[in-house]
């Protein structure tokens, strides 16, 4: 008898070793749960950022809304969970977050080694310094001997090192895991220096006790092409995401915004609007949302231009011009791929 | 009739022996661990390589590409994640030991502090301990770290000691001595003045049980450790050169470099775990018998000689173990530094290296494997030093 029972719950532990992972699609499990897992900063300006009430906007905040709305119909139906750098990787390849929206730049390592798919580039970046205007430091090549505050793990530790490296001068990294620390560090003094993507340099400034004390150097000592990333493995899901930022900037390409969006889809003409907006074709069943899809995004969160207005524009405290940003047509970089 | 005139019992099974049965049942049992192991082991393996995440510790050889602040070792950006390993592993190494040697000095001396008849000093130790024990340590080591930095210069008006040791928020710079040839001499002498010293020792404590005379080891010996080098470096034409920090640009350049999140670290640990030892010091002492005082008492000790000779070699015996459970603790609490941007085995392998590789299952196995290490090592040590003074019944 006493065998028998042992018997029957080795079988029973048996089988729950029977049991793996279901491996359903992410966007099966959002339809399910019925709302959005989006993985941001822990506060940058202009990019992902809780104002006083704990609402979370900016740039990266928008992309993640927009994939809400052409998914779920609804921009709101999403969580933000805020990491840090050292997190964002492992909390996306675990599956505790569906979308890592939080100004990561695409390289080859993480593209393949650390099993993700970067599904686009939303902002054109590169890296700069910021230094205290008493230092009379005009150029990033006057820098030998600095120490310089940065956070741990990002591209940013590794092209100042090349930075430095290349042009025979030396300098003392201060690591910090969290972009707090590391401003902070860079206010009391402790570092001459503090560097990160260009974006982010203004964006933190606005933080400093007296951001007109510091000064942004003239060189971009790297290309950041800053994008939203999903899991290897996981093409449905990843289309999404791709094709959602496509949408948004097909929209502006097109004239499309949250204003006219209305009038556009009781009756537009031109056949790219009428496919954007759903009116013709199957754009959004093929994708596996409906055909909705870029409607509610353009309604709800805006189209790309509006997007980058509101949050990092010239009109924002952050001042960035479109540069690089701008679309193919006026002389910058975003392409939006043909939604047909 | 054919019939066995002997009647024999029927052979008994192999399984009504016991020690076969539980070394079946331990086989078994092994075997289900094993098991279980590799399933979990190929479970992640191939988990891993579905989603396309690399596995495997190929890793350790590629460069890393990075810098870092402090390293007690030979280090630049082209090499690999293996010396970035072994750099974060030496300086946890020596934020532990200098943490542990600085908390025991403090924590035996707290302790003492709280017994003392005098009502003040006692207060004083048992504010110190309240106080400290109750804060987290996190919480401290911030307020060492910014409390240290907020109150010292920039390097340009750095506080500067004979123009040779300089004090500002990067740091302390002294000068640092740099070895000519014919160095050697020196260290070899110190050798062989511990050496002499410790013979001289035994010989002073043996002669003196014998004959009663007693004799000035400490003297001696310290005559020793400092003549005997002297001489080697006066004869070696003392080669030694004294490299001194200068300003140059941003930083100071040159001689010794104390990084402020080094100091902060060692002093917020120190000061945490000496509070802990502090009590289980006192608890030893408390723990002695009454008798011994009064007999040491009787002899006509005064309080110093009575602790240093009666009372805290016994004490030692109820100290030691709750005491490794305390290096184990600040060892282990070392690995806060990667909050205050001191570059130990967290922060540059568990941080930096795992976020630029994203081999998270291997190098967070790696990191845990050496605390294991580690503490075990400081816990064995412990328990051989406990049996080496225990008390020998008949």
């Amino acid at each position: 008898m006493r065998v028998v029972r042992m018997l029957g719950i080795l079988v029973a532990l048996g089988s729950l070793t029977l049991v793996s992972g279901a491996g359903a699609g992410t966007l099966d499990d959002v339809k399910k749960r019925g709302f959005i897992q989006c993985g941001v900063s822990q506060g940058n300006p202009g990019f992902s950022n809780p104002d006083a009430r704990g609402n979370w906007t900016g740039l990266d905040v928008d992309l993640c809304r927009a994939v809400a709305a052409a998914v779920l119909g609804d921009a709101n139906k999403v969580k933000y969970t805020p990491l840090s750098a050292k997190e964002r990787f492992t909390a996306l390849q675990s599956g505790e977050i569906d979308v890592l929206s939080r100004t990561t730049t695409w390289t080859l390592v993480r593209d393949t080694a650390l099993g993700l798919n970067f599904a686009g580039v939303n902002y054109y970046d590169g890296q700069g310094f910021l230094v205290p205007k008493k230092l009379n430091v005009k150029s990033a090549k006057q820098l030998n001997g600095a120490s310089v505050c940065v956070a741990i793990g990002t591209t940013t530790e590794l092209n100042l090192a090349d930075y430095f490296r290349a042009n025979n001068m030396n300098y003392k990294p201060v690591v910090f895991e969290k972009a707090d620390e590391v401003l902070a560090a860079y206010d009391t003094g402790r570092c001459d220096v503090y560097t990160t993507d260009r974006s982010s340099v203004a964006a933190q400034r606005t933080k400093l006790k007296d951001p007109e004390a510091h000064v942004v150097l003239p060189e971009i000592i790297s290309k950041e092409p800053l994008g939203p990333v999903v899991r290897h493995g996981d093409d449905q899901w990843f289309d999404v995401v791709k094709w959602t930022l496509y949408a948004m900037l097909e929209a502006e390409e097109y004239g499309v915004n949250s204003e006219n969006v209305d009038k556009l889809k009781a009756g537009a003409k031109d056949p790219v609007v009428r496919r954007l907006l759903g009116l013709e074709g199957d754009m959004g069943k093929s994708l596996g949302v409906g055909n909705e899809w870029a409607y509610h995004i353009v309604k709800q969160v805006g189209n790309y231009g509006e997007s980058y207005e509101r949050h990092v524009g010239p009109k924002t405290p952050l001042k960035l011009a479109r540069g690089a940003n701008a679309l193919w047509k006026d002389g910058g970089l975003q392409y939006a791929m043909p939604i047909r | 009739m054919s019939r066995d005139p002997v009647e024999r019992p029927p052979l008994p099974s192999v399984w009504q022996s016991p020690r076969v049965r539980a070394l079946a049942f331990q086989g078994l049992a092994l075997a289900l661990l094993l098991g279980f192991g590799a399933f979990i082991v190929g479970n992640t393996v191939a988990n891993l390589s579905k989603q396309g995440i690399a596995s495997g510790f190929g890793f350790m050889g590629t460069t890393a590409g990075f810098g870092i602040s402090m390293s007690l070792i030979e280090y630049a950006e082209e090499h690999s994640y293996f010396r970035v390993f072994i750099v974060g592993l030496l300086n946890t190494l020596l934020v532990s030991a200098i943490g542990i040697v600085l908390a025991t000095l403090l924590g035996f001396v707290l302790g003492i502090m709280r017994l003392s008849p005098n009502w003040l000093v006692a207060k004083v130790a048992a504010v110190y301990v309240e106080v400290v024990r109750n804060l987290p340590l996190l919480l401290q080591i911030f307020f060492w770290y910014f409390g240290i930095l907020r109150q010292l210069p920039g390097p340009r008006q750095s506080v500067a000691l004979f123009d040779s040791v300089f004090l500002n928020n990067r740091g302390l710079f002294t000068p640092e001595p740099v070895p000519e040839p014919g160095f050697a001499a020196i260290p070899g002498a110190l050798l062989v003045a511990v050496v002499v010293s410790l013979g001289l020792a035994r010989w002073a404590r043996r002669r003196r049980d014998r004959t009663g005379q007693p004799f000035h080891t400490v003297y001696v010996a310290l005559g020793l450790l400092i003549g005997l080098p002297m001489l080697a470096a006066a004869a070696a034409g003392f080669p030694l050169r004294w490299e001194y920090p200068a300003l140059e640009g941003f930083n100071f350049v040159g001689g010794m470099e104390l990084i402020p999140e080094l100091v902060a670290l060692v002093v917020a640990l120190s000061t945490y775990t000496a509070a802990f030892i502090g009590e289980i010091v006192r608890a030893g002492i408390l723990g002695v018998n009454r008798g011994q005082i009064e007999a040491a008492q009787a002899v006509g000790l005064r309080r110093g000689p009575m602790l240093r000779l009666v009372v805290l070699p016994q004490a030692l015996r109820i100290i030691i173990p709750p005491l490794t459970s305390q290096y184990l603790n600040l060892t282990k609490n070392s690995s806060l530094a990667a909050a205050i941007a001191y570059p130990d085995l967290v922060l540059v392998f568990a941080g930096t290296v795992l976020m630029q590789t994203g081999q998270a299952v291997e190098i967070i196995c790696i990191t845990m494997a050496v605390y294991l290490t580690l503490s075990l090592t400081i816990s064995l040590f412990m328990n051989w030093y406990n049996r080496g003074i225990a008390l020998v019944e008949r």
